[in-house]
């Protein structure tokens, strides 16, 4: 054993279970006498059911019962709760249509779930479903935002007019007015940001079980954030008291942020598991992923920069039109507002920002956070128009980035739009990351590439995120409904050994080594004999999940807090047992002792004590050495960073090779610098996916047509470069460990740098801008459309 | 996928005498593309005859000829010292196919009698002048392919093996779909003293198809240079989200020329 305490690069334990096929995922479920559901799915984009007849499908063998959302409806089955109201312009609430469970009077999306069939087998529930008959209106579906914005378009909800959720805005509009007039150049730029589809290597599977004695359902899902669906699903759907429903989510196969949300799936299991007495259980197969999963990003923005003589930003004025989907899934609405618009800012001082944010509703399968959640499609967005107004102005491009950077010393810095960044050093992740990227070197590598006929460009972005939302009081303010606090559990065993129970849920982040260092590092105990337990709500007090790399930040801090106060009964016990004040007990390396004395007692002797309290100071204290702490941060921790991308294009062919690529990311104090390395080259990967190869395409009629892995291209490990990570640390100022997250950094990152090198290969065929994803076919285009240029 | 009866015969004529008296029964070869069509239920046969048990398994070289039994799996065709030696350009082609684990199940004559038109080995057979056995007849290739998924074949027909005359040189070069790995444009290039010919897959609306003008260019000379520059008619290409017609016009060229420098 070495020293496995915060910042060592300890092996994650998890590993043993996930490399050997031990884990224990939703779908190794299996209850006695388990029924299978199978779900019925649109396949048109939108249309009026005229009548739905399940007759024949419920005679089929094995089948035990066939609903429909009208059947729901009959049980008082609520619609799925949005969990975020986002205000209009004007003040008035967003538009909030009904999302039912099984779609009910039209279907507003392919893949809308309009019936379910549970039967003994997944195959004769498949069958079955097959036999439903359906009389259809079709009508006219959008998929783009244009089109769900023109006039006269259809509307996928009747009640909301122009397919238009909400017209928002944030900041000042006529101190940015003021500043665009006196501006020396105004730069502006049109962007598109492609939608994702997550597509996590385990698909969602639901388990519903019901006890006949006790009235208690449970539920077993592929989820982030059990607590959360059993509340939403509890209180808004069901109408289960959380005293009758437990949440279980096991290991989970990577989320992303598309398990964050409660799905119809998890409603239909566990209310149908409570009709028929037997526990149903449904697993996604891939294709279903696909038009079941909420879609991430998809917005169209224009943006505009002032500018002094010098290159000072002086303003920024933003307009962004986001597409919601059929549906507001759980978190949507505040993805494109108060994770988006609130970071344009940036690593920059620009003075006053206006941003207008429209969200619009189309047939498509909703849109809601998907790894980075607003933050990449800001740090996209300014990063871009950073390079732009580099190129239009002739100012170098990391010089414009230094020359208008939030300085080191003016921490904490008041944004114009809401945040308040509590530390940073954007100048100390640049400098490393230059550096580790040989910027300095690349004129004779670009040279190099020309020999060998191929196109080389660099690019750089500086980021800056925000993560662990909070406080509560504050998101509360904004249109949450939800706190986002988070809690932790301690319980010190007789012997000594420690269980702790978070509300965090891992899903491949490696909270069990991670924490377990935490609480290593605090209590001396050591790292084998911790235990941190997560994901089922019968164990853990409450808790609020794990997205928005809240983790460590959120739920880190409430484990410190808990820690605290075990540190504070056993000085107590401690100093009952060695006849000394509490004030002169000292606790250091996982031992009480009074200070400048040898006199000392182990956490387990003060444990065994506080279990068998012969010897106890039982007047003053309880037994035992278990304590619940809630914690709800002062603020968002606010991981910034830089990334350098070096890629090489082949002009014959438009394709793009990543040679080279360095993130120096700022995360915080570093618990596990292997497993954040992980974490970034993850985030990275993806990154990589938005910028060069996935792009969800819907056609004209609202049909997706990447609905598989023929069509949408996940990044594989023969497209990505061996990617460097470093970290400079500055540490968050308002959480006891001084960690900031870096789950979704990559991510957030890296899509810019790509883009920024691709136009600077593409320097001399006079671009200007290329949207993502900047597939071989777009490049070819552009470099023949340059040939034939330059030839004329 | 529905239901059906697996049925794993251990001769040829068992395995005919199976498909032909029930119209509604299917051939298994590797699966790759069969199964997954199967589990999205997209065919209902009633008997799926695996050919697993036909013996129709091996890599034969004699006579200027290498003969690869219907069954021979991609990985082995690719691994193969004598078709490396013989061909390496077919050896290439075969471990360029999909993954690991699809070139393991795969096989060439499940891949034939398919016929998808962004597979590579039809272009292979086409290019190089193989002949496809089967149990009733010999076809030579330039008779074989007849569209989109659509073969000489007859109902009742197994292909056994398939035969490729050695040339002097060949090449292949796939530029595949990023998604999928399909080719959106293969070319296979091969030189023989009769003179040149060129395949192309993955870009024509009927499948793969022989480049005319590009075997005439290669006839006076077979250089990446005499090749390069013989345009494509976009007309008949396929055209998607990944490649234009236009683009796959464009690839085609290129891929040629690079086919054609690889050769040496």
């Amino acid at each position: 054993m070495g020293f496995e305490g915060i910042g060592a690069a300890v092996r994650r334990k998890e590993d043993q279970r996930f490399l050997s096929g031990s884990g224990h995922y939703t779908d190794d479920i299996n209850r006695h006498g388990q029924l299978y559901a199978y779900i019925r799915r649109s396949d048109r984009p939108h249309a009026r059911i005229i009548a739905i007849d399940t007759k024949a499908a419920g005679a089929m063998p094995g089948v035990a019962a066939v609903y429909t959302g009208a059947d729901m409806q009959a049980d008082n089955v609520g619609g799925l709760p949005c969990g975020w109201q986002v205000k209009n312009k004007d003040g008035t609430p967003m538009a909030e249509p009904p999302h039912p469970v099984l779609a009910v009077g039209k279907v507003r999306h392919v893949g809308d779930p309009f019936a379910v069939v549970v039967a003994e087998s997944r195959q004769a529930a498949k069958d079955a479903a097959e036999k439903i008959a359906v009389t259809w209106e079709d009508l006219p579906g959008t998929a783009s935002i244009a089109d769900a914005l023109a006039p006269g378009a259809a509307l996928v909800h009747d009640d909301v007019p122009g397919n238009l959720c909400y017209d928002w805005h944030i900041g000042d509009p006529a101190a940015t007015d003021a500043a665009f007039a006196q501006a020396a150049r105004v730069v502006k730029l049109d962007l598109t940001n492609n939608r994702l589809i997550p597509n996590a290597m385990e698909p969602r599977a639901a388990v519903g079980d019901y006890d006949r004695t006790t009235g208690e359902h449970t539920l077993y899902t592929t989820s982030q954030n059990p607590h959360v669906i059993r509340l939403l699903m509890g209180a808004f759907v069901l109408h289960i008291p959380e005293s009758r429903l437990r949440v279980v989510a096991p290991d989970v196969g990577g989320g992303f942020g598309s398990k964050i949300y409660h799905y119809a799936e998890e409603a239909i299991v566990t209310w149908a598991a409570g009709k028929l007495g037997k526990p149903v259980k449904w697993t996604a197969e891939r294709a279903e992923s696909f038009l079941s999963d909420a879609h991430g990003r998809d917005h169209i923005s224009s943006a505009e920069m002032a500018l002094d003589a010098e290159g000072n930003f002086l303003a920024l004025r933003v307009k962004t039109l986001a597409n919601m989907g059929a549906y507001l899934s759980t978190f949507a609405p505040c993805i494109p507002t108060y994770l988006y618009a609130t970071l344009l800012a940036g690593v920059y001082k620009t003075p006053v920002i206006y941003a207008e944010v429209k969200a619009v509703f189309t047939n498509t399968v909703p849109v809601d956070a998907y790894r980075g959640a607003g933050r990449p499609e800001a740090t996209y967005l300014l990063e871009r128009l950073a390079d732009v107004i580099a190129h239009e102005t002739g100012i170098d491009r990391v010089s414009l980035r230094q020359r208008n950077f939030i300085p080191a010393d003016a921490f904490p810095y008041q944004t114009p739009v809401a945040l308040q960044y509590d530390s940073g050093n954007y100048q100390a992740t640049l400098d490393a990351a230059l550096k580790a990227a040989d910027w300095a070197g690349f004129r004779a590598r670009r040279a190099a590439a020309q020999t060998k006929g191929k196109l080389r460009g660099i690019g750089i972005s500086t980021y800056i995120e925000a993560c662990g939302i909070a406080p509560s009081a504050v998101v509360g303010s904004l249109g949450a409904r939800a706190g986002l606090y988070e809690v932790a559990n301690i319980r010190v065993h007789p012997t000594g050994s420690v269980s702790v129970f978070t509300g965090a849920h891992s899903h491949g982040q490696g909270h069990e080594t991670t924490f377990a260092q935490v609480v290593s590092d605090q209590l001396g105990v050591p790292f084998e004999q911790i235990e941190i337990v997560h994901g089922d709500t019968e164990k853990i007090p409450f808790g609020m999940g794990t997205y928005g790399s809240r983790s460590l930040a959120v739920g880190g801090s409430a484990m410190v807090k808990a820690m605290d106060k075990i540190i504070a009964k056993g000085k107590r016990i401690a100093a009952h047992l060695l006849e000394a004040s509490v004030d002169d007990i000292e606790f250091k390396n996982g031992a009480f002792s009074v200070a400048g004395t040898d006199k000392v007692k182990t956490l387990a002797e003060i444990s065994l004590a506080a279990y068998v309290p012969h010897n106890y100071p039982i007047n003053e204290l309880e037994p035992g050495l278990e304590e619940t702490a809630f914690y709800d941060p002062k603020n968002f921790t606010f991981p910034a960073g830089c990334h350098v991308a070096e890629i090489e294009i082949d002009p014959d062919t438009g394709v793009i090779t990543v040679v080279n690529f360095v993130a120096v990311d700022d995360v915080g104090r570093v618990i596990n610098p292997m497993i954040v390395e992980g974490q970034v080259q993850g985030g990275v990967a993806q990154g990589i996916g938005q910028a060069l190869l996935e792009n969800a395409v819907y056609d004209g009629s609202a049909q997706l047509v990447t609905g598989s892995m023929m069509d949408y291209t996940m990044p594989r490990a023969d497209d990505l470069p061996s990617i460097s990570v470093g970290t400079e640390t500055t540490l968050c100022t308002h959480n006891p460990l001084g960690v900031k997250g870096c789950g979704e950094v990559g991510a957030i990152g890296s899509p810019p740098a790509i883009i920024n090198a691709v136009v600077d290969a593409l320097s001399d065929y006079g671009v200007r801008h290329i949207d993502m994803p900047a597939s071989p076919q777009k490049i070819w285009s552009i470099v023949r459309a340059g040939r034939s240029r330059a030839a004329a | 996928m529905y239901d059906f009866t697996y049925l794993k015969p251990s001769t040829l004529p068992e395995a005919v005498s199976l498909l032909s008296s029930d119209t509604e029964a299917k051939a298994l070869a590797g699966g790759m593309t069969f199964i997954p069509v199967l589990k999205q239920r997209l065919a209902r046969p009633t008997k799926l005859v695996d050919l697993a048990g036909l013996g129709l398994s091996g890599i034969s070289v004699a006579g200027g000829k290498v003969r690869i039994a219907a069954m021979t799996t991609h990985m082995t065709v690719a691994d193969s010292p004598d078709v490396q030696k013989a061909i390496p350009a077919l050896a290439k082609l075969a471990g360029g196919i999909g993954d690991k684990e699809v070139r393991h199940r795969g096989t060439i004559g499940g891949s034939l009698a398919n016929n998808d038109p962004s597979a590579c080995y039809p272009s292979a057979v086409l290019a190089l002048g193989a002949t496809i056995l089967t149990n009733k007849r010999i076809i030579a290739a330039d008779d074989y392919f007849q569209g989109m998924f659509a073969t000489a074949l007859e109902p009742d027909e197994l292909i056994t093996a398939v035969e490729f005359p050695v040339p002097e040189k060949a090449a292949y070069m796939k530029f595949p779909n990023p998604a999928s790995r399909y080719a959106i444009v293969g070319v296979f290039v091969a030189k023989f003293p009769t003179g040149a010919r060129v395949a192309v897959t993955g870009a024509g609306q009927s499948g793969v198809f022989r480049h005319a003008a590009m075997e005439e260019a290669l006839g006076k000379s077979f250089s990446p240079e005499a090749v390069g520059n013989v345009p494509t008619d976009a007309e008949n290409l396929n055209s998607d989200i990944h490649a234009s017609a236009e683009y796959r016009a464009h690839l085609i060229g290129v891929m040629a020329r690079r086919a054609v420098a690889a050769a040496g």
